[in-house]
């Protein structure tokens, strides 16, 4: 049966109204707040390790990114460690929310239809997300200016550009992920924990675990118990598990795109190793071609789950 | 006044575990006030969602304003106003912005939102507190912006599902009246109730639910009258001798039940008031009260029900 009218009515109305819920709310204050303190912490520990080593380095700016210095983490490594925070902070009472206040049933007999709302909600997260992830960007460019003293080259604005899209697809996914639990848990306190625990479980237990599986799927032949390492298929098995984790992607992705020298994410051959000069820098291109599965792979991620998400929320009864 | 609004026919929606409703027809027409009534789960609220498109329909037809909810529902939702059974608002924002909200949802035109938002809360007594947060409103306020903004919406049609539900005796008397002036500006009025004597009162006509059927359909005396079988029941006190006879010789009563000393119960097929008074008084009795017992929903539908119990038993017996 063919509904009448189009599903977008009423589209734009939620996202501002959803946009304007989050900017202005308590929880949101305090995660940005969380994101740019530790952000900063790792910035600092960046410029001053940039400041002690570097001699020649075509792309220093991209190094205040990518550069650790212990104890704490680099700036993008604790990204893709909050980022997910952020996201299902945003998304885990989106819809069991409405629910439990009792608005649902009065918003849909407005003259919208569900896939306004969810799709409204999921856009409206999604600009608070971009909205933050821009404003940290360019708090960074900033702060290396200052601090470092060298103007970015126009490759590493590209470069560090594409890194923002690709941590978008990555928070996309994290929202998603808590838009579909807050579709499927009627309370919002078993949504979060349960879209938190995900979120625990593939950023600190899977790696651990892909490799443990990777050796009971491929176990190592005489030939790599022999040289003391894995075989290759061991090694590709356990690539291949990892990758199913995002986090796992969007660490890849942005590997290849912030650290220009990057030729491969897996295992080199020597044949790949043929003409290259080792420790030149790949053109931008050449990188976003190594980065591109992975950045699909987050967005076709994004999509997954939210289509998920609208079919459960399409079949769900709205009364109380 | 006789052009039909709403229409269902064979109405049906069956789950797993059963039929919520199951095979309703009714029709209401424009500008009454119709009731559906019944205890919680008989299937009330699942008939209102049908009509809005919000949930589906297993079998059957409903159109309202002339549509089909399931195919249309964008067209009856913005002709139709629907206040669910504890409405809720977004608690951080003003009763203003909440309506704004909704307001932006239709379409409305930015000047013309403001004076039709004003016009709405001042309908319902809460332009004074029209800047104040929603957390801080009581049931009967949220209720009343409820209706408010059915009332922005202009909406042909109200569906009030359990209206005066959780209200104070006092509060759901105004809101009852809110809905008498509904009528009286010519929107139809579709209210869901488990509290028949209440709603009774606002009620043209009324649906009694019971398991997804829709068992008695009418007005509230045309009813009484069916089940009640009929007539009038006038309580006489009055102190005097030989008063039942005399009782008894009114035209049009039926019998006489003496229900405590000097206290008579008459049945009659009309209101036997003014006769019973001149019969008194003529026997030199002292009249002291003379009351005709008005017919209560509550005693339909306890009387129905008690009825189709006794005959199912009647009938398992006889198997």
């Amino acid at each position: 049966m063919r509904r009448e009218g189009s599903p977008w009515q009423g589209l734009g109305t939620v996202v501002l109204k959803e946009l304007s819920d989050h900017l202005s709310s308590a929880r949101m204050r305090v995660l940005e707040w969380l994101i740019v303190l530790t952000a900063f912490a790792s910035l600092y520990g960046a410029i001053q390790q940039v400041k002690d080593t570097t001699a020649e380095d075509p792309f220093v700016f991209l190094r205040l990114f990518t550069v650790a210095r212990s104890p704490l983490p680099s700036f993008v490594s604790i990204l893709g460690f909050l980022i997910p925070l952020m996201a299902i902070g945003l998304g885990f009472d989106a819809v069991n929310g409405e629910h439990n206040r009792r608005t649902l049933s009065r918003i849909l007999s407005q003259p919208i239809y569900r896939d306004a709302l969810l799709l409204g909600k999921f856009l409206a997260g999604l600009a608070t997300l971009a909205v933050s992830l821009v404003s940290l960007w360019l708090l960074v460019i900033g702060l290396g200016l200052l601090l470092l003293g060298v103007p970015p080259n126009g490759e590493e604005v590209a470069r560090s550009l594409i890194f923002l899209v690709i941590a978008l697809a990555y928070a996309g996914v994290w929202l998603a992920v808590a838009m579909l639990f807050s579709v499927l848990f009627r309370s919002p306190a078993t949504a979060a924990l349960i879209a938190l625990g995900l979120w625990l479980f593939l950023a600190l237990l899977w790696p651990m675990l892909a490799s443990a599986l990777a050796q009971v799927i491929a176990p190592p032949d005489l030939m790599s118990i022999m040289l003391g390492r894995p075989s290759l298929e061991t090694l590709m098995w356990q690539q291949a598990l990892e990758r199913l984790s995002p986090t796992h992607l969007f660490a890849e992705s942005i590997i290849a795109i912030l650290s220009p020298m990057t030729r491969t994410l897996g295992p080199v051959f020597l044949s790949q190793l043929e003409g290259a000069v080792i420790g030149t820098p790949l053109p931008l291109t050449q990188s976003l071609l190594i980065a591109w599965p992975q950045a699909v792979g987050l967005i076709a991620a994004t999509i997954l789950l939210f289509v998920v998400g609208y079919i459960a929320f399409q079949r769900q009864e709205v009364r109380a | 006044m006789s052009e039909n609004v709403i229409e269902a026919v064979g109405l049906t929606r069956r789950y797993a575990t059963g039929y919520a409703v199951d095979h309703i027809s009714f029709a209401v027409a424009r500008g009454e006030i119709f009731g559906l009534l019944g205890p919680n789960g008989a299937g009330k609220t699942t008939t209102i969602l049908m009509m809005l498109g919000l949930t589906e329909v297993t079998e059957g037809t409903v159109r309202v304003l002339g549509r089909d909810p399931q195919r249309e529902p964008l067209a009856v939702k913005r002709r139709v106003g629907y206040l669910p059974d504890a409405v809720g608002f977004y608690d951080h924002l003003t009763a203003r912005e909440n309506l704004v909200y909704t307001a932006r949802l239709l379409g409305i035109a930015p000047d013309e939102r403001r004076t039709r938002i004003d016009d709405a809360l001042a309908y319902v007594r809460l332009l004074e507190v029209a800047d104040n947060r929603v957390g801080t409103f009581s049931r009967g306020m949220r209720q009343r912006l409820g209706l408010a903004e059915i009332i922005m919406k202009q909406a042909e049609i109200a569906i009030l599902d359990e209206p005066t539900n959780g209200l104070d005796p006092q509060a759901s008397e105004e809101f009852l009246d809110l809905i008498r002036s509904l009528k009286a500006d010519g929107v139809t009025v579709l209210l869901s109730s488990h509290l028949l004597d209440r709603v009774q009162r606002v009620c043209d006509r009324v649906a009694l639910f019971q398991a997804g059927r829709i068992a008695l359909m009418g007005t509230v005396p045309e009813l009484a009258r069916q089940v009640l079988g009929g007539g009038f029941a006038v309580e006489v006190e009055a102190a005097g001798e030989g008063l039942a006879k005399q009782l008894a010789a009114i035209p049009g009563v039926s019998g006489v039940e003496t229900v405590a000393p000097e206290r008579y119960r008459l049945h009659a097929d009309r209101d036997v008031r003014p006769d019973a008074a001149r019969a008194v008084v003529h026997a030199g009795g002292a009249l002291r009260r003379l009351s005709v017992e008005e017919p209560s929903l509550d005693a339909v539908y306890n009387r129905f029900f008690q009825t189709k119990a006794r005959q199912e038993e009647g009938a398992r017996h006889a198997a």
